[in-house]
């Protein structure tokens, strides 16, 4: 397979949801090897992209290929194979709460693997290490904290050895020391494993810290790309919006409504 | 009017074939499944014996009744002998399967709906399909196989403890000659009674674990959402029960 080619090709895609258009001829080549992020303003579709990248939705029309797999052609289980080599850690980190955290670690070795307890052993404690959890192996999912449960969870992501990793909004919530962690290890995991990340966030800050590109989605579409610096300096008013976190602008501050001066004196009842 | 009708209509058959589609693939999965029993017995335990001491109290106690209304209804005729053998038809072919089912759908099926509802407003069954775990093969079909075995078990047990309560209450405390009851109850009380129980129970079994995983998996991934499967798990369950169990009566005549 061509190591120069993105691992996540998307062309000329088209995604509607009840009929209400996601995504219009998007375009976004995802590189290897680097941290990408994907910004943008709530409800520009950026979960939805990565439900697209990870075939939990199917695009309307347009190309997409994920490490070099078509995924409009993948079959159910061609997609579990290839979802093999993917490690999602979810908003939440989405722990199974039956579990402690070693077993979490431990569910995709023992559901894909025939190794051995002693090897299995190893290797969830490695990974747990990695995070910094290793002591917490025996806790349950209720007993850690927000940030705990998104690093067990990374650990659960990366136990399969993937290369492409991908964060759903992973600094939601999190207390300054738990995100500089977790901004820490996105980017070690990334450099010592040589894997791929894709962070979906809109923490513009935090981000800029780690990421080697971004990505900002507006309207369906990718309105800039580019280093982080690159995107700081950019002239367009959606991205001096959306980076400088201005109330309105091309994103208005109001929800669509009717004329307010009309509405305010008309006499109906109904709202 | 109508036209609404018929929508109720057109809604309730499509829910029924998403039902029953959802059926398919279940025991479509089944075999794989059955390869890692322990994830099953693990189920077994969850529904069956986890409901067993309200199982067991409860046929108690209805036992106990039968054996005070049976011996009443019988005295009047002159038969109270026969009331090991009223009460132990009434138990292995009526209520045994029928108790037991309501009270499965009370017990493990609302805790089956609302753990699916919560894995699914949590996002376990997506992070699960994002590790190339079939959550149906992984988690819905060793609940559903574990209900469907437990049901029978658990109807058996219901229907024993039913008749010892019957007897403690006709023998022990009304006087119904000890040696009648029982040997009147051997005679008379066929295999086929006896089939007719485990069959009710098998197939109330399936649609009690098929309502409760289906509306679980199915759930809106909200608090309301949730809540609402948990009660549409019960309402549902009690007057599919009720209304199978009419048929298996009739086809059993």
């Amino acid at each position: 397979m061509n190591q120069r080619a993105p691992i996540v090709d998307i062309r000329n895609l088209d995604y509607a949801v009840n009929g209400r258009p996601v995504f219009a001829g998007l375009d976004i080549q995802i590189p290897r090897g680097k941290v990408t992020a994907v910004m943008g303003p709530s409800g520009t579709g950026k979960t939805t992209l990565l439900r697209l990248i990870t075939g939990q939705v199917s695009a309307d029309s347009g190309e997409i290929q994920v490490a070099g797999q078509d995924m409009r052609v993948l079959s159910r289980t061609e997609l579990y194979v290839l979802r093999r080599r993917m490690g999602m850690l979810f908003q939440n980190g989405a722990l199974l709460t039956d579990f402690s955290v070693f077993e979490n670690v431990a569910f995709p070795l023992r559901e894909h693997t025939d190794l051995t307890e002693r090897l299995i052993r190893q290797l969830v404690l490695t990974k747990l290490q990695a995070v910094g959890l290793r002591g917490a192996a025996e806790l349950m999912p209720a007993e850690l904290s927000g940030g705990m449960s998104r690093r067990v969870a990374l650990a659960r992501a990366i136990v399969m050895d993937p290369e492409l990793l991908i964060y759903d909004e992973p600094f939601v919530g999190l207390d300054p020391i738990s995100l500089g962690v977790i901004l820490r290890l996105i980017r070690r995991l990334n450099d010592t494993l040589g894997i791929t990340s894709i962070v979906v966030s809109h923490d513009v800050q935090e981000i800029s810290t780690v990421a080697d590109q971004v990505f900002l989605l507006s309207g369906g579409k990718v309105v800039a790309g580019g280093a982080p610096q690159e995107l700081k300096t950019n002239p367009t008013e959606i991205v001096k919006q959306f980076i400088g976190g201005l109330a309105d602008g091309p994103v208005p501050f109001h929800f669509p409504a009717p004329d307010y001066f009309s509405e305010l004196m008309s006499r109906s009842e109904e709202p | 009017m109508i036209g609404e009708l018929w929508e109720n209509f057109t809604d309730a058959l499509e829910g029924l074939g998403s039902v029953v589609h959802f059926l398919f693939r279940l025991v479509g999965n089944t075999p794989r499944v059955l390869l890692r029993f322990s994830l099953i017995s693990q189920q077994i335990f969850n529904s069956g014996a986890l409901s067993l001491i309200i199982i067991m109290l409860s046929g108690l106690f209805v036992g106990m009744v039968l054996g005070l209304q049976g011996f009443q209804l019988l005295q009047r005729f002159g038969s109270e002998e026969a009331l090991g053998t009223a009460a132990t038809i009434g138990l292995v072919k009526e209520l045994g399967p029928v108790v037991t089912a309501l009270l499965f759908a009370g017990r493990a099926g609302t805790a089956l709906a609302s753990e699916l509802g919560l894995m699914r407003a949590t996002d376990q069954l997506s992070a699960m399909e994002m590790m190339a775990v079939d959550p149906i093969q992984r988690v819905v079909v060793p609940r559903f196989l574990g209900g469907v075995i437990a049901m029978p078990l658990l109807a058996g047990i219901f229907s024993v403890i039913g008749i010892y309560g019957a007897q403690l209450v006709g023998v022990q405390i009304m006087g119904v000659d000890s040696g009648s009851f029982w040997s009147q109850m051997r005679s008379a009380v066929s295999l086929s009674d006896v089939t007719e129980g485990i069959v009710k129970s098998f197939v109330f079994g399936v649609a009690c674990s098929l309502i409760a995983v289906y509306q679980g998996y199915y759930a809106t991934p909200t608090a309301e959402g949730v809540g609402r499967a948990t009660t549409t798990t019960v309402v549902t369950s009690a007057v599919v029960i009720l209304f199978l169990d009419y048929l298996i009566t009739a086809a059993f005549l």
